[in-house]
């Protein structure tokens, strides 16, 4: 659907505003604002490495959190406990969210559909489990805090707010460029060819599986990388990092923002980080609001935030995925 | 008077106000109050309780504090640690907010502790009950009005063995910091004085089916100490009424087993439960009294300690602004003096804070009776004056480690 060889001339320049305006934007943002946009593109991480499996590989998984927990664990162990400086405890993360989804993809992908939802789920938990009850490395509960925040032996330092966000600016979109050419390359593009039809894949003579296994572990990989992100910027890392409800909301950021579309569920969760911290501001009832909101995504506008622009600028309906393939 | 000549009275007299010689705070505009808790979610009802408490003293006051307007603002963190940092952040950096107060569970008060210290803004903990914060990690900024949550339960540990006899006690914890420090508190004061606590079980936090543990419960106990929270406390007394231990094994526990926010939800399965805490409703003073007619005047039920120790923080916020003229700009001056505040008619008691920043209190020994027809906590013994480290010397205690799930160990399992 968005996977034409180039953007259109007005998409470009369309992003090419929104890139603007997130680079000179800062200084004049409320810092509060700023921190929520700094969330915003932190969960986009997360959100874009679920799309890689919801959206392009056709596995809606309920633990991604759990890689979010892992990167954000190795940091917060590896800097309060030990020291240890900022390039480290990013590879230590990135290395230990890879092992943990190449452990779980061999158990996950014998499922597909509710059940492969319902392992993800289960094998979610047990990482949770494990921050919860392994007080002695974890502090249970209690939840790891003042993580600082990154030093990576450059000229400047990342302490203050604006700053930060540069560098989670830097690392989103480096985020994006290496899911993009994952998605663009050919082996992404037999990613969705497994997605469409797994059966006509096979006989075409693709090893499914692998394709599949390896889709896993780059989407648990980055979603590690958002996790390092995440204990850096706040701070602090507890279990309800990766509670069932974290899943589910990195679920919904890919549903609202559209699938198999990268972007689209980056602006899902901003979206969702907005609606949460602003609407929570003037009113109690938030809950109900960002209900409405999944509502009418639901029925007006199916293929997300995306999807419903692309309708928008086009004029058209997508043209069905199963075509291309 | 009508309320619209009221309100034009009041406003020509700001307008006067406004124009005369004004002091050099009325330039400041209000003191402004932050206030998170959990809001929606599953302990919304509990954060309420706490709102209210904090709303009913503003409104007694008529929103004045030191002759500065007050405004408070409330924000909504579900219960989530997360949240609760990204509202700390809100409320300081947009709002800019002079002191907070805020909070409900205990790993939350570890998770902002150390981001207050950084924005050097006061913050009133009046229930989060972490041992640490004031203890081994304390934290500058914080303020702590409420309690820890071993507190209680050191004076109570050696009264069970004493005055109720019980050698050996079985006990039952949500597995938590909050939990394992009750038990903590409990278990090493009980084992002081002589008892013996033969095995303790670790449910997690929100259980809803207790019947694994209860059959494990050991049959030599004399006694079973409970310590649930929240959505457990509402379901475990009849769990255990209905597994038959209640006839065989009195129910004794913490304060928040048995507190009054779960009270009127519980039936008689709850009567004869004992516990320790810092509050009860039932507490006959005539502060108190006239705190609980209020309460109930305003929002239809009985104040749960929540709301005693939120209504109290409003107040603490009050005497420290006085005492500094209402200049809470200067707040370096302000943190002193929040730490200097004594009160003496609480409506739980005297309250003053010890050197490490942590109230000087009553505990109370509380009995769950039905009295015309509602359940209340009679207060049948009263330690006056009891400080987190109670009859210990506070360099040692701090030598021992925080209470975990496996401090004090289990010597007689």
């Amino acid at each position: 659907m968005i996977r034409l060889p180039l953007l259109p001339r007005h998409r470009q320049i369309g992003l090419g505003i929104i890139l603007l305006l997130l680079i000179v934007s800062p200084p004049f943002l409320s810092s509060f604002l700023l921190s929520l946009l700094t969330q915003a593109l932190i969960y986009g991480v997360l959100a874009m490495s679920l799309d890689l499996l919801v959206g392009y590989l056709g596995l809606p998984s309920l633990g991604h959190a759990a890689y979010l927990g892992l990167g954000a664990y190795s940091v917060g162990v590896l800097t309060t406990r030990y020291g240890a400086n900022s390039w480290l405890a990013l590879a230590v993360g990135l290395l230990l969210a890879m092992a943990v989804a190449a452990v779980f993809g061999l158990v996950a992908l014998r499922a597909t559909g509710v059940y492969f939802l319902m392992i993800t789920l289960a094998l979610g938990m047990v990482i949770w489990g494990l921050a919860h009850r392994w007080v002695s490395m974890t502090q249970g509960d209690n939840g790891i805090s003042g993580v600082p925040r990154p030093d990576l032996g450059l000229p400047w330092s990342f302490a203050k707010a604006i700053p930060f966000y540069y560098l989670s600016l830097v690392a989103f979109l480096f985020a994006l460029w290496v899911l993009w050419v994952i998605v663009r390359s050919p082996f992404g593009q037999s990613l969705v060819g497994i997605r469409e039809s797994e059966s006509r894949m096979r006989t075409l003579g693709y090893n499914v599986w692998l394709h599949k296994y390896i889709g896993f572990i780059i989407a648990g990989t980055v979603g590690g990388f958002s996790g390092v992100l995440w204990a850096y910027y706040n701070g602090f890392v507890s279990p309800a990092n990766m509670e069932l409800a974290t899943s589910v909301e990195a679920l919904l950021m890919v549903a609202l923002g559209g699938r198999a579309t990268l972007l689209g569920p980056a602006i899902g969760a901003a979206a969702i980080v907005f609606l949460k911290n602003l609407v929570s501001v003037y009113t109690h009832r938030w809950v109900l609001i960002l209900g409405a909101v999944y509502i009418g995504t639901i029925v007006y506008a199916p293929e997300g935030i995306a999807g419903a622009f692309t309708q928008l600028t086009k004029g058209v309906k997508p043209e069905p995925l199963r075509s291309k393939v | 008077m009508g309320k619209k000549l009221l309100v034009s009275v009041v406003g020509v007299l700001v307008l006067v106000a406004g124009v005369g010689p004004a002091p050099a705070w009325a330039q400041k505009g209000p003191i402004k109050i932050g206030y998170q808790g959990p809001m929606t979610g599953p302990a919304a009802a509990v954060g309420k309780d706490m709102a209210n408490g904090l709303k009913m003293y503003l409104d007694e006051v008529g929103h004045q504090i030191a002759g500065r307007k007050v405004e408070l603002i409330v924000e909504d963190n579900q219960g989530q640690p997360d949240l609760a940092l990204t509202k700390l952040r809100k409320l300081v950096e947009s709002d800019k907010v002079h002191v907070m107060a805020g909070g409900l569970f205990a790993h939350i008060g570890y998770a902002l502790a150390p981001k207050v210290d950084e924005y050097k803004v006061p913050m009133l903990y009046p229930v989060m009950a972490a041992d640490d914060l004031t203890q081994r990690k304390p934290a500058k900024w914080v303020v702590r009005t409420g309690w820890t949550g071993s507190q209680p339960s050191h004076p109570f540990g050696e009264w069970v063995f004493k005055t109720l006899g019980y050698k050996k006690v079985v006990v039952i914890g949500m597995d938590y910091a909050f939990g394992w420090e009750v038990v903590g508190g409990f278990q090493k004061s009980f084992e002081e004085a002589g008892g013996q606590v033969i095995q303790k079980l670790w449910p997690p936090l929100n259980t809803a089916d207790f019947a694994p543990y209860l059959a494990q419960i050991r049959k030599d106990a004399d006694a079973v100490f409970a310590l649930m929270v929240a959505v457990s406390s509402l379901r475990f007394p009849k769990q255990y009424q209905d597994a038959g231990l209640k006839a065989r094994f009195p129910l004794i526990g913490g304060g928040t087993t048995f507190d009054e926010f779960v009270l009127p939800s519980l039936g008689d399965e709850a009567i004869g439960g004992i516990s320790p805490l810092i509050y009860s409703a039932a507490l006959d003073t005539p502060v108190n009294k006239r705190f609980v007619k209020e309460y109930r005047a305003k929002f239809g039920k009985v104040p749960s300690y929540y709301s005693e120790t939120y209504y109290t923080a409003g107040r603490w916020i009050n005497e420290a602004a006085k005492a500094i003229g209402g200049n809470v700009e200067d707040n370096e001056r302000f943190l002193a003096a929040l730490r200097k505040v004594e009160i003496t008619d609480a409506p739980r008691g005297p309250i003053k804070l010890d050197a490490y920043g942590n109230p000087i209190q009553n505990i109370y020994i509380r009995k769950v009776e039905k009295k015309d027809g509602e359940l209340w906590n009679t207060v049948i013994q009263t330690f006056p004056a009891v400080s987190q480290f109670w009859k210990y010397k506070p360099d040692e205690f701090l030598k021992q480690p925080v209470y975990s799930r496996d401090f004090p160990p289990c010597k007689y399992c």
